[in-house]
């Protein structure tokens, strides 16, 4: 891809010599034709300076009328000439300048330009976005909330024109064009010292598993999250190392167990990775028992595969029965009664409504719904733009594939230490995932809480580090504008050295090095942030005296 | 033989005659160095720049700047002479003339290094 200017001065060759030319015969005419002076007599010609002069208001009709001196009959003659050559020329110049901006390859030339110019300047850390479908847009937005840069790439031009109708609060550097092609994330930013990580979410596999490729061959250091839906493209990824492989379908089937055994647990994790701006979601208790399954494909095979894990039976029902298969079989799509009941519907208790066509599979759980009230109904929700159908029909648990991988992006992108507190949130015990959700709501409130990671060392809490006391935890739990009060914030977890220590005690002394996940509102982090950076707030936090900052306060102390 | 070369080549070359027919004799005397000259090498120069636009070579690119050159040159040469004549009024005076004709010189030179890149490159091509 090359720059767009040699080529625009190339097409404009031909008009332009039209317009010299013009110019050049106009201006010769009129110092070569006699004029004539006030009285009627005749007077030389024009001048070269006043021939131009005329000629150059003339050619773009502006039409001061005849200057400086009224014209003798033979000018007249030749100016009607002038005057016609002179608009076929313009007109001619213009249509060809229209031409050229109309040029596709040309306007994806001047795209290219610009995306290249504006990756270049940006100054602070930023994420590559590969697809702004349904995942990429509710993730933009995610990312824009948090002040998190990022620069956007799709193969569609209405998706990334849709972008710059949307509004964001930073600006957002889009670009159409094909990420199997590596030149595409180089222009993208690829090897920009401030590229922190590709995140690759187009609804094709074989584009994702491309840039996946791209991104470890050319620049290794940066992290890749890919989306992806097959078995073979999650191996493939996982050969070359690719950090994150999503597959919302696996996904879900793992998050629906935990929601069968672990309520408590799912809730938390749910709440953790959430948007920010949402709330808290009451907790779900999917019922242990028969089920039913429509549809078996990706999402579908996933979900039975964590539904028989955690053991319960299964009825699934498909119009392409597999042969192979295991559990027992019903041919159809669910969406009628019979079918449904030939599925035992009677003595199941939940659905899962999970083809591929959000009016199926609300049909489905209508039907199902009124066969049997009281079924537990999970529904899979395609398309963002149906939000109005599901919300309506209020299922127990809709499933939005786009959500799930937004919300597991952000966890990973935003905190990598959130991923190593959900895994341990998985393993523990109800009660225990229990017990965090009413702590945090009681400090931190309805709100998804904002996640971030404390660093103790020199460079991230210079306070801490020049008071040059040993750190107990409950300092930064309180809040640097009036210490009696605590801030609206939790430690989840400890790191320090290789051992995690999940919700550590307010009392704990702290040692360099140890990273703390901490959840709360956006001003708490703000507060500890003052806390953390500057020392004489940390002296009040710690011993509640204000002490004056200067240099000179600080050497009068000791005399007075 | 190709017609786009001929016209380039025939575009430069008369761009250097014009600009060199207009600067040839005494600096200082008016009646040696006559306005449509000037006009001529002025216009010819004009189609010779835009006929070298687009072209990425390094070679295109020299070729394009002596050029532009050549063109600054010469409209300072001309708007040097209507200043003389219509805004100051000082009418084409040895100083003038001298003026006018050492600023074509300059395009002259400008032109001459067209000119040269053009036979080098035609002898480098030995087709």
């Amino acid at each position: 891809m090359h720059s767009a200017f040699p080529v625009a001065l190339r097409r404009m060759r031909a008009p332009l010599i039209v317009i010299v030319a013009v110019y050049a015969i106009a201006v010769l005419g009129l110092v070569l034709i006699p004029g004539i002076d006030t009285d009627g007599n005749p007077a030389p010609p024009m001048s070269f300076f006043h021939a131009f002069y005329f000629v150059s208001f003339t050619a773009t009709t502006i039409g001061f009328g005849e200057l400086p001196v009224p014209f003798s009959n033979g000018q007249r003659l030749w100016v009607t000439v002038c005057i016609y050559l002179a608009v076929f020329g313009w007109t001619y110049t213009i249509l060809s300048l229209l031409a050229l901006m109309q040029d596709k390859p040309l306007q994806q030339a001047v795209a290219v330009g610009r995306f290249r110019r504006a990756v270049r300047r940006i100054g602070e850390p930023f994420y590559i976005l590969c697809g702004y479908g349904e995942t990429g847009t509710l993730l933009a937005r995610s990312l824009d909330q948090l002040h998190i840069r990022f620069v956007v790439l799709d193969i569609s031009p209405e998706r990334t024109e849709d972008l710059v109708v949307r509004g964001f609060d930073v600006d957002v550097p889009a670009l159409t064009a094909d990420v199997r092609k590596p030149e595409t994330l180089l222009i993208a930013g690829l090897r920009h010292p401030r590229c922190c990580g590709v995140v690759s979410l187009t609804n094709d596999d074989g584009a994702n598993l491309a840039a996946a490729i791209t991104v470890r061959l050319l620049n290794p250091t940066v992290p890749v999250l890919a989306r992806a839906e097959s078995e073979a493209t999650v191996a493939n990824m996982a050969s070359f190392r690719t950090h994150h492989i999503i597959n919302p379908f696996e996904k879900f089937g793992e998050y629906l167990a935990l929601a069968l055994d672990e309520p408590g647990n799912y809730q938390l994790l749910e709440w953790l990775t959430g948007i920010p701006g949402t709330t808290l979601r009451a907790e779900t208790r999917p019922p242990r028992g028969h089920w039913v399954v429509c549809g078996y494909g990706r999402f579908g095979r996933a979900v039975v595969r964590h539904l028989g894990r955690k053991g319960q039976t299964v009825t699934i029902v498909d119009p392409q029965p597999d042969p192979l298969a295991h559990p027992p079989w019903v041919a159809g799509r669910g969406t009628e009664a019979g079918i449904l009941q030939q599925a035992e519907i009677g003595r199941a208790v939940g659905i899962v409504a999970g083809t591929d066509d959000d009016v199926s599979n609300l049909a489905i759980a209508m039907t199902a719904r009124e066969l049997h009230p009281r079924l537990f109904v999970v529904i899979r929700q395609n398309l963002v733009a149906n939000k109005v159908l599901f919300d309506e029909f209020k299922a127990d648990v809709t499933m939005v594939p786009s959500e799930i991988i937004a919300h597991e992006c952000l966890a990973v992108l935003t905190t990598p230490l959130l991923a190593r507190f959900l895994d341990i949130v998985k393993a523990e015990k109800d009660e225990w995932a229990d017990r965090v959700v009413a702590s945090l709501r009681e400090r931190v409130g309805e709100e998804v809480p904002v996640i971030w990671r404390v660093h103790l060392d020199a460079a991230h809490a210079p306070g801490c580090f020049e008071a040059q006391i040993p750190v107990t935890l409950e300092w930064l739990l309180r809040s640097s504008s009036s210490r009696e009060e605590y801030l609206h914030c939790m430690p989840l977890l400890l790191v320090r050295g290789d051992k995690e220590h999940p919700l550590p005690e307010a009392a704990l002394q702290l040692l360099p090095g140890d990273q703390i996940l901490f959840a709360g509102t956006r001003e708490a982090r703000t507060l500890q942030a003052l806390t953390l950076s500057n020392v004489n707030v940390f002296d009040y936090v710690r011993t509640g005296e204000q002490i004056a900052g200067g240099w000179l306060w600080n050497a009068l102390r000791p005399r007075v | 033989m190709n017609r786009e070369k001929v016209v380039f080549g025939f575009f430069i070359v008369l761009a250097a005659t014009l600009n060199f027919g207009f600067f040839v004799g005494e600096i200082d005397v008016p009646y040696h160095h006559d306005v449509f000259e000037l006009f001529a090498a002025i216009a010819v120069n004009l189609v010779a720049t835009v006929l070298k636009f687009g072209d990425r070579t390094q070679i295109g690119a020299i070729h394009l700047a002596t050029s532009l050159v050549a063109d600054l040159q010469l409209v300072a040469a001309a708007i040097c002479w209507a200043a003389a004549v219509h805004v100051v009024g000082e009418g084409m005076s040895p100083e003038v003339t001298a003026r006018v004709v050492s600023l074509a010189g300059g395009a002259l030179l400008a032109n001459i290094v067209s000119l040269v890149i053009l036979i080098a490159e035609t002898v480098m091509l030995r087709r």
